[in-house]
């Protein structure tokens, strides 16, 4: 297998001296900074920390499902463990994993600023993620929550008495710091960029973050004043949501997936962004169809606030809305095939190497295809009836969230590492740390497809026998998964010490922030550069190059 | 063989003979469902094969080694044009297909017969217009349209029955309607398929389908003896509704006769159909149903009667067709106290 | 790389004298409080989606039940929202001066317009709180306490005749109107003292001076924010105190 791959001598090669990661030292330097990229990484760690407390609760979750009985834990605690699983992963994970991490280190690199806009905001987004997350530990210690991550009234106003207040309040906070981010992103590209660089010269990473910024700062609000409802109802009773006080739960439902909805394509929106900027470096090739990419994120982000009834039909909506809602939701599921199919013309002539960040794309590829298509089975309302809450949605989900964003997600982190740390992660176990993810994922959640057409309603803690096989295909699965995630986790923190030092553009590739050196200074910039080439303009890359060259020689 | 356990052996080859992706087709419209569903797998894999070909053939043609140099290439207009309009077309073909069964699914036909469910924690409760009662389970006839009116008396439930592809939320505060007709004998799952707390997966049963002799048979082992009309006409007594709405010129409350699908006029103008809501919500939040010509004086009865009893009033105002029996109970001067005393048992909300 | 850019600035701009709060990561003054206004005004639409989600509850529950809306109006005073409104509208004005006076570098005039805005603050919070109480007294709000029952009858008050009352299905309803009305002006208190906590900052910040060099744009769009929930306000008043007033 060749590589695009170049690094330097390695036996003269040395980190340089001033970056961002030596430029102050000490605990306070980084719990005080207003660095942009020291941000990205106290939140790398952060919802890397999250993530393992995620995946742990879903380890339980499938280890209760290995038998029909709930036999493991009691029911309630089975309750418990889902709805934390679904709050951390939704809320502490999914929201904030690229753009909390690889958006923030490269948004303001990519359009050539030295830092967001507002860089105590962003730190004070990260110290709102921290207590919004301590506040989740918090009630998951102190006795948990079991309304499920959809907090459904009157279920959790007046029918629990488990942490639904803590929980409701966590939630609201950590919306601020998201919130936050997707301001600063939207003021950031809208004033931040250098000279030179046009709407239509931005990678598609920023255009996808940009998108997804919208919807965080326009959807989010609504989820806060939405719990905050629910906390009052719960806590003085007031009777908004409240039916025996005339109040009306399908109002909550309404207005908790206005923002819902509108989420999951927070999640997946900048997960698309790395999947272009990886596709075409490793295709060494400019995305194709450079604007339709760049509307169509656009265009899911406006259809995708537009389509929040489809959770709703069968909830004894007008059969008339449901028509409607029903028709916004296939044509916001047309930008995303527009998007896979340029993806994969990107390839066409290309001169396409398989290095691990273009492996786990492919594979973003694959699985977020499957769970856009099956979206498609509950978009049609006719289908939506029999396959809604069962596991035909939990796999779908999953398929989109996990098969495509954390896919997306550990793409970007493998591609980036070494703009990030200076350091090469190691190749040959990445790619076999991607391949087994692959496999272990495709076992985890292709069963519940099938499990969701059989009908096994989702949240069962014990369920009718004869969905036993395919339960334990999935945790058989769930374990080689776990070991798929595992993996990068060790090699990564291995490579911090021992990787190869990886040069300023270890890929060859096309942006900003690979013209500078790895890893960046503080400032990001020596000086402002002055943009005059396209997004993916490998041409312009060859040409600075013969430059250096000729100047050098 | 010898390496796997038997165990697993046994459960493998059983799970292999019942192999199954989709449950039984046993409603008028699980064919109908089934065959949307197949069309939208097998566009799904045309789909994911083409998007599998085109990245694998790519990435064989054009791997670094056979093709060191990449063509820079644009886009194309056509070709995008192409992959907007192609899927955009098929799934405006699902969508109006998906609608065409979604509005047949929740829209009943005038025959159907109607089985009204209570849904709460953890339980759903069925209530026959014969006066059967049953719990967690529901025997319906074969070959007969079954409307069921569901509501909740808390949370948020779902009535799912996957062998006829039907679910309908039970939602607290409303009636929801879903209706089905079971083509095949046989007993079929029926979950709750909306998350309601500790014994979710516990508020399942059994809708047992039969032929029309069995379910006649059924029908009568099992009634309570008071018929849901019966019980309906008790209360109707019993919380003094026929004080009011007894037809006569003089009444302060309108005539109930045939009331049922009929059109009223409100007193704020409205136009409205009754229908099993209306009911229910005219005897819940009279003030807000007042039908023209009529002073708003009735007395809500929000906290005084059951879900369940709510149900026998609806069935017993469906098929009132005169006013005479009321006129007849009004006339006698006192009720017999033993049935007074058994309808405040049977609907009424115990303090 | 800050020096040329200050240097830049110099050129462009001889009218600041002192800089020195351009901060590093912006070129010049100019797009930092470009930028700086954007983000405010980003961050007043997600307020308005905020309160957009009540405003919706609103609508909807006034359409259905207006009767109990229109009886749980009349319960306000009308008096008291009038004069709330003078008062937050006179703030509004007196930030506005303030504003103006920090532009024209006016150190006194502008602490005097804090303080007189802080004031007015207060003011409403309190005439606020005269209202809650009364609210709490006549167990109007919602929860285990409330009581629909002066609704259904109604007791004369003084020098007017007894509202008609209301059936007691409708008369229950005035508790989600009542839930309505605590929620939004709860949330809108909420900003208030916010709002007054960044007030008494920015007092402390001006008597030393700290907005003399042109350094403005906090308290450029504090005046946004403080305007805007005036604006909040002005909906609120009409939507919750003036309900079929005219009858």
């Amino acid at each position: 297998m060749s590589t695009i791959l170049s690094l330097p001598d390695q036996s003269t090669a040395r980190i340089p001296k001033r970056n961002y990661l030596t430029n102050e030292n000490g605990i306070l330097s980084w719990l005080l900074t207003g660095d942009h990229k020291r941000i990205a990484i106290l939140y790398l760690i952060s919802i890397t920390f999250f993530f393992f407390i995620g995946g742990a609760l879903a380890g339980l979750i499938r280890l209760e499902l290995l038998t029909p009985q709930s036999d493991l834990m009691a029911t309630d605690t089975y309750n418990k463990v889902f709805s934390m699983h679904g709050i951390i992963m939704v809320f502490l994970f999914l929201v904030p994993s690229v753009p909390a991490t690889l958006g923030n280190f490269l948004i303001p690199i990519m359009v050539g600023a030295k830092d967001l806009a507002f860089p105590k905001i962003n730190l004070l987004s990260w110290y709102l993620y921290l207590a919004g997350g301590g506040l989740t530990l918090w009630a998951m210690i102190t006795g948990g929550v079991d309304t499920g991550w959809t907090f459904t009234t009157p279920l959790s106003t007046h029918y629990v008495n488990t942490n639904v207040v803590t929980t409701g309040l966590a939630i609201f906070i950590a919306g601020f710091s998201s919130i936050f981010t997707g301001l600063n992103f939207i003021v950031t590209i809208h004033r931040m960029r250098a000279p030179g660089m046009t709407w239509f010269k931005m990678p598609l990473f920023v255009w996808s973050h940009y998108a997804a910024s919208i919807l965080m700062v326009l959807g989010t609000p609504v989820l806060a004043i939405t719990l905050v409802l629910v906390v009052l109802e719960r806590t003085i009773g007031i009777g908004i949501f409240d039916p025996a006080k005339g109040g009306d739960p399908i109002l909550f439902q309404h207005l908790f997936w206005f923002y819902s909805h509108p989420a999951v394509y927070i999640m997946i929106l900048p997960g698309m962004g790395v999947i272009s900027e990886v596709i075409s470096t490793f295709a060494r090739k400019r995305v194709f169809g450079y604007s339709a990419v760049a509307f169509s994120s656009v265009a899911i982000a406006v259809f995708g606030f537009f389509v929040w009834e489809h959770h709703m039909f069968i909830m004894g909506v007008s059969n008339y809305s449901t028509l409607v809602f029903s028709l916004l939701t296939m044509l916001v599921a047309v930008p995303s095939a527009i998007k896979i199919f340029n993806w994969a013309f990107t390839l066409y002539k290309g001169s396409i190497t398989f290095e691990t960040p273009m492996l786990y794309a492919f594979g973003f590829m694959g699985l977020f295809t499957i769970g856009g298509l099956t979206g498609v089975f509950l978009g049609s309302s006719g289908t939506d009836i029999h396959l809604t809450e069962t596991y035909f949605i939990v796999a779908h989900f999953h398929f989109v969230m996990v098969g495509g964003m954390l896919m997306a997600f550990l793409s970007g982190i493998h591609f980036w590492w070494p703009k990030m740390t200076g350091r090469m992660y190691p190749e040959k176990v990445s790619q076999l740390a991607a391949v087994i993810t692959f496999i272990g994922f495709n076992f985890t959640f292709f069963p519940q497809f099938l499990l969701g057409m059989l009908g096994m309603p989702r949240r069962y803690a014990a369920y009718p026998p004869e969905f036993q096989v395919l339960n334990v295909f999935s945790t058989a699965g769930a374990s080689i998964l776990g070991v798929g995630y595992l993996l990068p986790m060790i090699y990564l923190v291995w490579s911090l010490k021992y990787g190869k030092i990886a040069g300023d553009n270890p890929w060859q590739a096309t942006g900003l922030e690979w013209q500078i050196q790895s890893p960046p200074l503080t400032q990001n910039f020596i000086e402002i550069p002055v943009v005059t080439q396209d997004a993916y303009d490998y041409e312009w890359l060859e040409r600075q190059k013969e430059h250096e060259v000729t100047q050098l020689g | 063989m010898d390496h796997i356990s038997p165990v697993i052996w046994q459960f493998l080859v059983k799970w292999l003979t019942d192999f199954a992706v989709i449950p039984p087709e046993a409603s008028k419209i699980a064919p109908q469902v089934d065959a949307l569903l197949v069309f939208m797998t097998l566009v799904s894999l045309v789909g994911l094969t083409l998007v599998a070909l085109l990245v694998t053939t790519f990435s064989i043609l054009y791997r670094r080694e056979r093709n060191p140099v990449a063509t820079q290439i644009e886009g194309s207009t056509l070709l995008e044009a192409t992959w907007t309009i192609i899927p955009l077309g098929l799934f405006l073909v699902m969508f109006v297909w998906g609608s065409v069964l979604y509005f047949r699914i929740y829209t009943p036909p005038p025959n159907a017969m109607n089985i009204y469910v209570v849904g709460k924690q953890w339980m759903w409760k069925a209530e026959h217009p014969g006066g059967q009662h049953e719990i967690n389970s529901l025997h319906v006839p074969i070959g007969q349209p079954v409307q069921l009116t569901l509501i909740s008396q808390d949370v948020f439930h779902s009535f799912s029955l996957p062998a006829f592809r039907v679910k309908r939320e039970a939602i607290p505060g409303r009636y929801t309607t879903v209706w089905f007709e079971a083509t095949e004998v046989g007993t079929y799952h029926l979950f709750c398929s909306q998350y309601c707390g500790t014994s979710h997966s516990a508020m399942i049963g059994n809708v047992v389908v039969m032929t029309p002799d069995d379910y006649k048979k059924w029908l009568e082992s099992s009634t309570s003896g008071v018929s849901l009309a019966q019980n309906g006409e008790r209360l109707f007594a019993s919380l003094s509704c026929t004080a009011c709405h007894n037809g006569r010129p003089d009444a302060r409350g309108p005539s109930l006769a045939n009331v049922y699908g009929s059109k009223l006029t409100l007193s704020n103008g409205e136009h409205v159909q009754v229908d099993d809501e209306y009911l229910r919500q005219a005897i819940l939040n009279p003030s807000a149903h007042i039908t023209q010509g009529y002073a708003p004086i009735m007395p809500t009865y929000q906290g005084q009667i059951s879900e369940e009893g709510i149900f026998s009033l609806v069935e017993y105002i469906k098929g009132l067709d005169s006013n005479y029996r009321i006129q007849q109970t009004t006339n006698t001067t006192s009720f017999s106290p033993a049935v007074t005393a058994k309808s405040a048992a049977e609907g009424t909300v115990k303090p | 790389m800050d020096s040329h850019a200050i240097a830049l600035n110099h050129a462009e701009e001889p009218h600041h004298d002192h800089p020195a709060h351009l901060r590093h990561h912006f070129v010049s003054l100019e797009q930092q409080n470009e930028t700086v206004s954007f983000g405010m005004w980003l961050f007043l639409l997600t307020e308005v989606m905020f309160f957009g989600g009540m405003f919706t509850a609103y609508l909807i529950y006034r359409n259905w039940y207006y009767p109990a809306f229109v009886a749980g109006s009349h319960t306000l005073s009308i008096v008291l929202g009038t004069v709330n409104t003078g008062v937050l509208i006179t703030s509004s004005f007196t930030m506005a001066m303030g504003v103006w006076c920090a532009e024209t570098k006016r150190q006194k005039g502008l602490i005097v317009s804090l303080v007189l805005t802080l004031i007015l603050g207060f003011a409403f919070l309190g005439i606020k709180a005269v209202e809650y109480q009364e609210k709490f007294e006549l167990h109007h709000v919602p929860g285990a306490h409330f009581d629909a029952m002066s609704f259904v009858h109604p007791k004369a008050e003084a020098g007017q005749p007894a509202e008609p009352g209301l059936p007691l299905d409708m008369a229950r309803k005035t508790e989600v109107y009542f839930s309505l009305y605590f929620a939004m002006t709860g949330m809108h208190a909420l900003h208030m003292i916010i709002g007054m906590a960044l007030l008494s900052f920015m007092i402390v910040k001006a008597a030393r001076g700290g907005y003399s060099h042109g350094n403005i744009a906090f308290v450029e769009n504090f005046g946004l924010y403080w305007h805007f929930v005036d604006i909040v306000w002005i909906f609120l008043f009409p939507l919750l105190y003036l309900i079929s007033r005219h009858q």
